[in-house]
């Protein structure tokens, strides 16, 4: 015989609310705590957002898409080596590893656009979303010549010494952003006009939350080509260059 | 001056002051990417052994950032109190802690010293704890303060409910709100953290927060944690309980926070002339966390927990309602995992605490932290046992805003329970008056038909 089923969790009467907002709430509970189908979900996105955090690119599938619209492609590392290593030591995700400077420079290349594919802290973010941006965004860049770098073990800064290393006038790094619960493929888009090492964030202009639940990849890349056209414009990028989202897209 | 200490014959020499205490500080990822932190063990035991040598008084001789270069090293020299003293001034910072463990000092004397003590001189003899001693002498200040309601008192343990929404969607945000409530959170402050800091965005939150608190006589403070300037600009035209700001423990990170002394001053008199509070006119709402200095590159090659320390000695200027530790948001690079978190939530709150402030903690952690769930369990465990003020209540733990995880409603229930903890004692009776609590205080069954579900 099967023991009976415990009834023991008190479910809350407004699980209505739930449609004003996509916080946990109306959770119930048995005695003060969680009931286990709650705590094992939010486990779950956990454990997403931790996996989301040691992620790679994918970079033999980016190269070959990339290359087959016609780019050329480099491969790009920090100057950090692992990844534990990655999160305790930013600085070091800022800056270009010896081997890495001199293939760039090598090149002896000069570029109107480089665009970054940095992994950032999700490399699922940047693995998902960047196919659909650069679909959008490279039909509006006819005038522009564009040169692509994968990264890795990047931070949002060093794109600019790869921006500098392939004499670039403007560089567009696409990046993995710091995974949330409800959203561990999030990525971001951060731009620099005349980039070089050792710029700060008041120099960059940034478009967050590209992801399936936030901007999607038309979006992303109306606001991308605006910051394009302005940066060029005025030979400028960062905090004197305004980009109001809500006003651009509606 | 410099100092050192000789172990097996082998000499560590420290040049100043701050690189003692920056080389006896427990580890941290921070210190070590300041390049701060001890070499190895042996020196960073030398440097505990010489700091618990260190006399207080070289601590009132000796500046860790230029009394001309920095505005919150003249505040904090300009307003110690040497009659407070008097008492503690012979010690070295080894006898202070064996003597704050005593029997004999209790929270009365522990307030007499207190404005006696630097925030130096604080983060020094923290450096030289234990975690229980953390916990210990915590446990022994009570620090009591008021608006709507009276925060702070031995057995009470308070909650912010903090209701954020990724597009600042009111209803969103009154959903979460009437949640938390039904669960016994929001007595510390209903706190929004908008996503949007403009006058239009956060006049609607703080109208449709008061409008709730009005509708249903909760007695409790809302807030919106906006930029102190924007909660200038809206002060006669929104209903503003208290003001919040981050704060650091340099000038140059205040700057970077885009504020000076002058401007707290300015939103401090401002508010209090509001005159707003029922029970007291406690009206500011800090928040402060280790790394800020370094991440602004304002430290001055001071360590991180002594940085934090100093934002202590600027938030008691002003009397604040709350101040909070958000100890786990800034990140692996200066707290890394668990343990981390949980020595430096500790020690914010047992510094905060004697230097007289009303210590909540951010029991948090992002997703890039070596952390989880269990950890915050066991800091919030921690924090109670300690006597910390509030933590916050964020619904299931999940912050969908600001995407960093801190403790929920239900936690608040359970360290309450475990710990026999109370609410403050007006929202206590709010919510046995409203049916959320019964006589002995717990939870009783929320019925569809409840008068707070029809707030939305």
């Amino acid at each position: 015989m099967k023991p009976e089923k415990t009834n023991s969790i008190q479910q809350d009467a407004w699980g209505n609310l739930k449609n004003f907002t996509n916080a946990r709430i109306a959770l119930g509970s048995t005695g003060n705590s969680i009931p286990l189908e709650e705590v094992l979900q939010f486990r779950f996105a956990h454990a997403k957002a931790k996996d989301a955090i040691v992620s790679v690119l994918d970079n033999d599938k980016l190269k070959s898409q990339i290359q087959k619209m016609g780019f050329s492609v480099w491969e790009a590392q920090s100057k950090v080596n692992n990844r534990d290593e990655y999160l305790k030591r930013p600085d070091l995700g800022r800056k270009l590893n010896e081997s890495s400077e001199k293939l760039l420079k090598e090149a002896q290349e000069a570029f109107d656009i480089v665009v970054v594919v940095a992994d950032g802290l999700s490399a699922n973010a940047v693995n998902t979303n960047i196919l659909p941006l650069l679909k959008e965004i490279i039909p509006k860049l006819k005038g522009y010549k564009v040169g692509f770098v994968l990264a890795t073990m990047a931070r949002v800064a060093l794109g600019d010494p790869i921006g500098a290393a392939l004499n670039s006038k403007f560089v567009v790094t696409c990046i993995g952003e710091r995974p949330g619960l409800s959203s561990p493929e999030s990525m971001g888009i951060y731009t620099t006009y005349a980039p070089k090492l050792g710029l700060t964030d008041e120099r960059r202009n940034c478009i967050s939350n590209i992801h399936k639940n936030g901007l999607d990849s038309k979006q992303a890349a109306s606001l991308l080509f605006y910051l394009i056209k302005q940066s060029f414009a005025k030979q400028i990028s960062g905090v004197d260059i305004k980009i109001d989202v809500k006003e651009l897209l509606h | 001056m410099p100092y050192k200490y000789t172990i097996d014959q082998k000499v560590y020499s420290f040049p100043d002051l701050k690189s003692v205490l920056a080389k006896a500080s427990p580890f941290r990822t921070g210190d070590a990417l300041a390049g701060l932190a001890a070499e190895d063990n042996m020196e960073r035991i030398a440097a505990q052994y010489a700091l618990s040598e260190i006399p207080l008084k070289d601590f009132l001789n000796e500046t860790m950032i230029p009394y001309e270069k920095d505005e919150v090293t003249r505040l904090i020299l300009d307003t110690h109190d040497y009659n407070a003293f008097q008492e503690i001034s012979g010690f070295t910072v080894g006898d202070l802690r064996n003597w704050l463990l005593m029997h004999e000092v209790d929270a009365k004397k522990l307030q007499s010293v207190s404005r006696g003590l630097t925030p130096e001189m604080v983060a020094a003899v923290s450096k030289l704890m234990r975690n229980q001693d953390l916990i210990a002498i915590a446990q022994k200040c009570e620090v009591i303060t008021r608006f709507r309601n009276t925060l702070g008192k031995k057995g009470n343990l308070s909650v912010r409910l903090q209701p954020n929404h990724p597009a600042d969607n009111l209803q969103g945000i009154a959903a979460s709100i009437v949640d938390g409530l039904l669960y016994g959170s929001g007595d510390a402050v209903i706190g929004i953290n908008p996503v949007t800091d403009s006058v239009d965005v956060v006049g609607n939150q703080l109208q449709m927060m008061d409008e709730i608190r009005q509708r249903f006589d909760i007695p409790t403070q809302i807030c919106v944690l906006c930029h102190l300037t924007t909660s200038l600009e809206l002060l006669h035209k929104a209903p503003i309980d208290l003001v919040f700001q981050s704060i650091g423990g340099t000038e140059k990170t205040n700057a970077s926070f885009g504020i000076n002394i002058s401007m707290l001053q300015e939103a401090y008199e401002g508010t209090l002339e509001l005159n707003r509070g029922t029970v007291g006119q406690n009206v500011m709402y800090f928040e402060t966390g280790q790394g800020s200095s370094l991440s602004a590159d304002a430290h001055w090659n001071v360590d991180q927990q002594t940085c934090e320390a100093r934002a202590y000695a600027l938030a008691r200027q002003f009397n604040p309602l709350l101040v909070n530790s958000v100890v786990g948001f800034i990140g692996p690079e200066y707290l890394y995992d668990g343990k981390q978190i949980t020595r430096a939530g500790l020690e914010d709150h047992f510094c905060g605490k004697l230097m007289g402030l009303p210590m909540g903690v951010d029991v948090c952690y992002t997703n890039h932290a070596e952390a989880d769930q269990d950890d915050m369990d066991n800091l919030l465990t921690l924090l109670g046992v300690a006597g910390c003020n509030f933590i916050m209540g964020v619904p299931g733990s999940d912050d969908v805003m600001l995407n960093y995880q801190s403790t929920s409603f239900h936690d608040a229930l359970y360290v309450r329970k475990v710990l026999d903890k109370k609410p403050a004692p007006e929202f206590e009776a709010w919510l046995q008056t409203i049916g959320i609590l019964d006589d002995k205080g717990q939870r009783r069954t929320i019925e569809a038909s409840h008068k707070l579900l029809k707030a939305l």
